[in-house]
């Protein structure tokens, strides 16, 4: 215990600087990586045509308070869809989490996508490993300061990018463009698109592996879902270890037989799964919080197993279970049951879409006062009425009362009312009896609307109820 | 060979208690302080620029200002304070300009038109209730169903001085004064009751002896009691006089309606021939904007019945 550890309760960021490899799940994060990052960066520009509506695919009409998704009109009622988005996102990140890790960490998330590509722009200016090494050891001379410096200007370049896309989404994407390099767009389209290039920037380029320790809470919380049946990228230490520990390829240590002979593992401890690793850590010490389950440690030691002649997998997607040798059982309850949950939330959510009605109608009973008799001695209740008209035409309705017997419904000059596109209208409705004897205090009945033109569309009904003294 | 960490997994503070005990140390990052450093420096930043400590009896305004008008018009710049902000934004905000420019939409719009347009109307039933729960709300109910014998009902269809926009217009802007004499004299002889008979009978409310509804027919149709100068022959009112039917099933005085037997119905009839009525609405030209006494109007007229 000496005096210099005492001093580390604050610990300076080690700078990592990542072996880049090739293999089989590099190849799929290069996939995934392109398709993210063309949808990302091209949505806002692809065109679509609407009657009425932006010729935007995707556009996020704050003003109009409607959300455009290619085909689907997205408006304020809807936000069940979104609560069911989540819902869905939720389920499936759980559910991935249980049965194979972290592999949105790995694969998915932003932060990893960005530090990658910010990581291939550091490889392309400064070189691979050594050579990033050594430039960083090296006194600020002119090559430092150039090399360093472009790779600091490429990176504010993508992050500002990144946050111009994003500004693209919530306007016409051409002209907020042109807006925007004219100085004409508005405020916030500046203040965001600023913002997102500085956490792009410092995220991505500068705190990385930081982001995923110390801010991230999923990291954190997700280890709630592992159990022993979770396949996680690990190392395989009774294959590696042998019993007599690992060893470097040296005389007498060359064949595997040679080395089984001794007791010695098949890792050859030549650290390039260290090196290949973003996050710095070794994964042969074990599950670490710092693992973002990225693989590529499993693909570095798969080009050495390759290239001694030897089986893959040394490193490999396992489950605890199966390192202690036991079967690993992927059907269980809790997997069974994020499963048929999630199965629930995808079927509601295609529920809702496949009804989105082109008009809804809602009514709320006036309650102050709650009936009101009039000069013939009939009984009125009030209803404000709120139809929406969620189609992209305008729409013509006629208004009327079913199932109240002998009713006399009043909507003020608007039985007939014509609707604006996306728009709604709210009416007063009155309807009034003449009591009868034997007639129920309390009658349910129902406010319709019915299309006239066009006629074609679904009338919309809605509950109402009817008081009597 | 790697420069990465490859020390064991957990340091420890380095001290040891009871020979053993120690703790482990898991370094925070240093950027962590320098997050706590800068938010140390925005609360400086924050002192100077805004509202912050007491001093004496005052306190520092920090450097920031803002200007607003008072409600007589005039503007004043102080210190930055949320109040200010609020009066600032109900003069000034997106919402307030969006807001007048509805209200000048009414403003130029005739009863007509705002009765025929959907936007129009919904603008003023909601702008209208705010009013009405401001100024009229206190006498005639959160939803203007009055208060018997005291403050007309505005939801029902009957209306003492008309119910057509104009007359509703005219009733709020230059307010309305009831009356009804008391005829104290009718007590004697049950003359009361032959009138409150035949009144209640008006209504078709069954239980009258025919023979005092004959004599009270008589009273209220004679010069003696004299009824007929107001509520008209056929009892049905004047609305220039404010004089209410009293043929239709609305009571506007006499609470009939709460009386359970024929008797209390006759009794609280009865107290208003011999107590008379005065009533006042007060007039609200002048201490309403203009518009304000247009949507109004026309929330009135929607609440029930307008005519
Ligand atoms: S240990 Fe392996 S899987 Fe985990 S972060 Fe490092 S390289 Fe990726
Ligand atoms: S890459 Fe494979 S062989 Fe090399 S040190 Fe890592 S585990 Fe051992």
């Amino acid at each position: 215990m000496s005096q210099s550890q005492e001093e580390h309760l604050y610990a300076a960021r080690v700078p990592i600087f990542p072996r880049s490899v090739k293999g089989r799940f590099r190849n799929v994060k290069y996939g995934i990586l392109a398709l993210a990052y063309g949808v990302y960066f091209i949505l806002p520009w692809l065109r679509w045509h609407r009657d009425n509506g932006p010729d935007q695919a995707v556009i996020f009409d704050l003003k109009a308070r409607l959300f455009y998704v290619f085909g689907m009109t997205i408006h304020p009622q809807d936000i069940f869809l979104l609560a069911a988005l989540l819902t869905l996102a939720a389920l499936l990140l759980f559910f991935v989490t249980s049965v194979a890790g972290r592999v949105f960490c790995g694969y998915f998330c932003f932060q990893t996508l960005w530090t990658d590509v910010y990581m291939m722009i550091e490889r392309l200016v400064q070189g691979e490993r050594p050579a990033r090494i050594r430039l960083s050891k090296q006194p600020w001379n002119r090559e430092k300061i150039l090399k360093i410096g472009l790779t600091h200007l490429l990176w504010l370049l993508v992050a500002f990018w990144t946050g111009l896309t994003f500004v693209l989404y919530w306007g016409d994407a051409p002209t907020l463009f042109v807006e925007f390099f004219t100085g004409k767009a508005p405020f916030p389209a500046y203040a965001t698109a600023l913002f997102l290039t500085a956490t792009t920037y410092v995220m991505a380029g500068l705190a990385r592996e930081q982001v995923c320790i110390y801010m991230c809470p999923y990291s954190r919380f997700q280890s709630a879902m592992f159990d022993k049946d979770t396949l996680i990228v690990s190392y395989d230490a009774r294959r590696g270890e042998g019993t007599a520990g690992r060893h470097k390829i040296a005389k007498g240590y060359k064949t595997r037989e040679e080395r089984h002979a001794k007791g010695v593992g098949d890792c050859i401890d030549c650290g390039y799964c260290v090196q290949a690793c973003p996050t710095g850590i070794d994964i042969r010490n074990g599950l670490q919080v710092p693992c973002i389950q990225c693989a590529l440690c499993i693909d570095a030691c798969d080009t050495i197993m390759d290239s001694l002649g030897w089986e893959r997998g040394l490193i490999g997607y396992y489950s605890e279970h199966r390192l202690e040798g036991k079967p690993t059982r992927i059907i269980k309850w809790k997997t069974l049951g994020y499963g048929l949950a999630l199965a629930a939330v995808v079927g509601f959510m295609t529920w809702l879409v496949a009804n989105q009605a082109p008009l809804d109608m809602h009514v709320r009973k006036i309650r102050q006062p709650l009936y009101v008799e009039l000069a013939d001695g009939s009984i009125q209740n009030s209803y404000d009425i709120k139809i929406n008209n969620k189609t992209s035409e305008p729409v013509r309705i006629r208004m009327e009362v079913k199932g109240l017997p002998g009713a006399k419904a009043d909507f003020g000059r608007f039985r007939e009312v014509r609707i604006r596109p996306q728009h709604y209208v709210r009416l007063l409705g009155k309807v009034s009896i003449k009591p009868a004897p034997g007639v129920s205090k309390r009658q349910e009945f129902s406010f319709r609307a019915v299309p006239i033109e066009p006629a074609d569309l679904p009338e919309v009904e809605a509950p109402a109820r009817f008081f009597m003294p | 060979m790697s420069t990465d960490s490859n020390k064991p997994a957990v340091q420890t503070t380095g001290h040891a208690w009871d020979g053993d005990l120690q703790e482990y140390n898991n370094p925070l990052p240093r950027w962590w302080v320098w997050t706590f450093y800068a938010t140390v420096v925005f609360a400086v930043v924050y002192w100077i620029m805004y509202p912050s400590w007491p001093v004496g009896k005052s306190f520092l305004g920090g450097v920031k200002t803002i200007t607003f008008q008072t409600s007589s018009g005039q503007e004043v710049t102080t210190h930055w304070n949320m109040r200010a902000r609020l009066l600032h934004d109900l003069q000034n905000g997106e919402e307030a300009v969006k807001q007048r420019e509805y209200l000048e939409k009414i403003a130029n719009s005739s009863f007509e038109e705002i009765l025929s347009d959907p936007d129009k109307l919904a603008f003023v039933r909601s702008a209208g209730k705010v009013m009405f729960a401001d100024n009229c709300a206190a006498c005639h109910g959160a939803g203007g169903q009055g208060v018997i014998g005291l403050f007309p009902n505005l939801v029902d269809d009957a209306w003492l001085w008309g119910g057509t926009l104009e007359d509703i217009h005219t009733t709020i802007s230059q307010g309305r004064r009831g009356y009804m004499p008391a005829f104290p004299q009718f007590a004697e002889n049950g003359k009361v009751d032959n009138l409150a008979d035949y009144v209640l009978s008006l209504s078709g409310e069954q239980g009258g002896d025919p023979v005092s509804i004959k004599k009270g027919e008589a009273i209220f149709q004679g010069e003696e009691g004299g009824c007929y100068y107001c509520h008209t022959k056929q009892a049905t009112g004047m609305k220039s006089l404010g004089s209410a039917n009293l043929t239709d099933k609305i009571w506007e005085i006499a609470n009939v309606p709460g009386a359970k037997t024929y008797e209390e119905k006759r009794a609280e009839v009865r107290k208003v021939i011999l107590g008379g009525i005065q009533r006042e609405m007060p007039s609200w030209k002048g201490r309403l904007p203009d518009e304000t006494i247009k949507i109004l109007t026309v929330y009135v007229h929607e609440l029930g019945g307008g005519k």
